[in-house]
């Protein structure tokens, strides 16, 4: 997909900052100064290490969380300046999250036909109780499920068929734009790719956005237009996911690619993975540069000709 | 190799609003003393339920129906709960798959470690929590000290999952069962866990059952893998043999759904229909339905298990002595290809 087609930002970060305890010893700095936009039926990737802050801008965003600093617009509107009860309202029914912690996220206490339908509930998307049933059993065979599991209850499914329940919950209010955490780690190979299949067929029909966080980059490879990597708060990379793919140029990029494990044990066996080491401090100011069209690195002023010669030397290779 | 372990004819039911989930429904298996067994199959074949009766820690609306569960010669079905607690964390240690069930939320991670140390081994308090920081260190929480203090919903999924990882640790049991361990990990530390785990397992030989939907990382720390679908083993093999020369037809269309980074295809293959239902499993082979390769004998009766190799075994009527010859899927026309390449051995279906 290119931009041409799709002008229309979404969703625009800027300058996010989510800091836990701010100020005080055990400061936490879980995104720190990240921005970034969505185009409008868009899929945007979300890589990088564990607990570099990707489910906390996830969570930002759908506002679970008041933003430390910066800015989040969605739709051109400030979400943190959002007034009234209908905006609210229309906001929360816009944009969705499948969570990553699948049992967590799912009230024990519910079938889960209300599960799934709670949203429906909350927006009075349902004529009537025959409505509401056909719309669950709807969601559950969209989600691979059957309509005999709308009775029970969380605990009584395995982990990936409580993720789907997740996603059946997240599509049951039609949003526009749904933030997938991790959203198929859990689930096996032939079910991801239903999942993924899935998730873009609604987005061709519906043209929803997503946020596609996740670890399995060739998964996120392959749904993405775009993708972010992220490492301690900060993105250091962002391109199309064909150029970050064949040309990550950032070290930790390199690294994250290096370690993609492949289905193969003689392969396996022989991988060499490269490690990476934060390089130290040193004073220098970094920020998103563009080394390339639509290609961004973390890095200082005098570091982007380094990175705009090797990424002339990797597209020569 | 000495067995540790042996699952023979185990079959498991749950009781539920809309009937008897027969969830499990003749798993038998080996492990062998210091070996990694990889098990993979479709989510809901019953990977979980078999593993945590291993431990027996099954839902109270589940029953073990038959089979036996021999640990060093003894049947685990039959003892009890006080019996089991000994066991239990100490010579058989699970990592689940829901990190943030299996950690007290009202308890701070370096008490939380240290207390499963304590719950099996006489050692003071400080000593316990000296070697919860260590193994905290070791499976890469970062500034552990200062975190210790910390409860669990103050770490990211992958955090959580690393502390889950060094409660099960701590006490060097026998057999480790790791159900999705990596999977909330990203892939280098994931590397660096998976690493830890083998050199854990080297130095005090633990048997290691892994459960991961991930083939990538089934192909780097199994010795051994073994398919589920619908509640039975229906492949088991190497690695190798698996990887590149599976014989069942799910295993195929498991090996045909992953994306390569190379694909240009706007769709991914996925396995069409979706799984059996168990409150009313089918009489036959449980995959039929959804299997382009079934043959008439499918539908009346599940396949036994025929041998390929001393080490490889799948349930399809396609290994009977005069099933028609079939050309599996590209990809794994490709897969045989490289076997043929690595062992001399000429494949018939291939010609
Ligand atoms: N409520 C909280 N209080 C304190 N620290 C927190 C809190 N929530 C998250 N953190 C910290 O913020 C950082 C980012 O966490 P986050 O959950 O966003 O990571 P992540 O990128 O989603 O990781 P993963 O891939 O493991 O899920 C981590 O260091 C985590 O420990
Ligand atoms: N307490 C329960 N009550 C009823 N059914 C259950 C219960 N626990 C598990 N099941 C069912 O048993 C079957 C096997 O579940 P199990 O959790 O073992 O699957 P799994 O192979 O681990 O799948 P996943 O890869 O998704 O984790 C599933 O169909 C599930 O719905
Ligand atoms: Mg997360
Ligand atoms: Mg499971």
């Amino acid at each position: 997909m290119n931009q041409v087609a799709m002008p229309n930002k979404l969703l625009d970060v800027q300058n996010l900052k989510q800091y836990f305890h701010p100020g005080q010893e055990n400061e936490v700095r879980a995104v720190d100064n990240v921005s970034f936009h969505i185009y409008e039926g868009e899929t945007f990737g979300l890589v990088g290490e564990s607990g570099c802050g990707k489910s906390t801008t996830g969570r930002s965003i759908i506002r679970l969380y008041h933003p430390t600093d910066g800015e989040i617009y969605f739709n051109g509107e400030d979400i943190s300046k959002l007034k009234g009860k209908k905006n609210m309202q229309q906001f929360r029914r816009d944009i969705q999250m499948i969570y990553q912690d699948p049992y967590a996220s799912l009230n024990p206490r519910m079938k889960v036909q209300d599960i799934i339908a709670e949203g429906i509930d909350i927006h009075g998307l349902a004529e009537s109780d025959a409505d509401r049933n056909q719309q669950v059993n709807d969601l559950l065979e969209l989600v691979g499920l059957d309509k005999s599991h709308a009775t029970r209850y969380p605990h009584e499914f395995s982990g990936g068929q409580r993720q789907r329940i997740g996603i059946a919950r997240a599509l049951a209010v039609q949003p526009r734009f749904i933030i997938c955490d991790e959203p198929i780690s859990a689930l096996d190979v032939s079910i991801q790719a239903q999942v993924v299949n899935l998730l873009q067929e609604l987005q061709r029909k519906k043209n929803l956005t997503y946020l596609f966080i996740a670890h399995d980059l060739s998964m996120v490879k392959y749904i993405s237009d775009r993708i972010g990597v992220m490492h301690f708060g900060k993105l250091v990379e962002v391109g199309t996911s064909e150029e970050v793919y064949r040309f990550g140029l950032h070290p930790y990029t390199e690294s994250l690619l290096s370690a993609i494990p492949l289905p193969d044990p003689d392969y396996e066996r022989n991988r060499r993975r490269v490690t990476y080491q934060a390089p130290k401090e040193d004073g220098k100011e970094r920020s998103l540069k563009e080394i390339a069209s639509g290609h961004y690195i973390y890095c200082s002023d005098d570091e982007v000709p380094f990175y705009q010669k090797k990424l002339e030397q990797k597209k020569r290779q | 190799m000495k067995k540790i372990l042996e699952v023979d004819d185990l079959h498991i039911s749950f009781d539920t609003f809309a009937g008897k989930v027969q969830a499990i429904r003749g798993v038998s298996f080996d492990l062998y003393k210091g070996e990694t067994l990889a098990i993979v199959g479709e989510s809901g074949s019953g990977k979980s339920v078999t593993t945590r009766t291993i431990m027996r820690l099954l839902a109270n609306n589940g029953h073990i129906d038959q089979g036996k569960i021999l640990f060093k010669g003894e049947d685990l079905v039959h003892k009890t709960e006080r019996e089991m607690q000994k066991i239990r964390g100490k010579e058989i240690a699970m990592i689940f798959q829901d990190p943030m069930t299996s950690l007290d939320p009202t308890m701070n991670i370096g008490n939380q470690v240290a207390e499963s140390l304590r719950k099996h081994k006489k050692v003071s308090k400080k000593e316990a929590l000296a070697s919860a920081l260590e193994l905290l260190k070791l499976v890469g929480i970062p500034n552990a000290e200062q975190r210790l203090k910390n409860y669990p919903h103050q770490f990211s999924g992958g955090q959580r999952q690393r502390i889950v990882i060094a409660i099960a640790l701590i006490c060097y049991p026998e057999i480790l069962i790791a159900d999705e361990p990596t999977t909330a990990l990203d892939v280098t530390i994931q590397a660096q866990i998976i690493e830890l785990m083998k050199e854990i397992q080297q130095k005090i030989q633990t048997s290691i059952i892994f459960i991961t939907h991930d083939l990538g990382v089934v192909a780097n720390v199994a010795d051994r893998v073994a398919v589920m679908y619908g509640g039975r083993i229906i492949e088991v093999g190497t690695s190798d043999e698996i990887f590149y020369h599976p014989q069942h037809p799910y295993t195929w269309g498991l090996l045909s759904s992953m994306p390569t980074l190379e694909m240009e295809e706007n769709e991914l293959y996925a396995i069409p229909g979706s799984p059996p239902d168990l409150l009313d499993p089918p009489k036959g082979d449980a995959f039929y339905p959804r299997n382009e390769y079934a043959l008439k004998i499918d539908t009346l009766e599940a396949p036994p298990f025929f041998e390929v190799s001393p080490t490889h075994q799948a349930a399809t009527w396609l290994l009977a002595p005069h099933a028609p010859k079939v050309t599996p899927p590209k990809e794994i026309v490709r897969r045989w290809r490289l076997y043929e390449q690595k062992t001399g051995l000429k494949q018939t279906a291939l010609n």
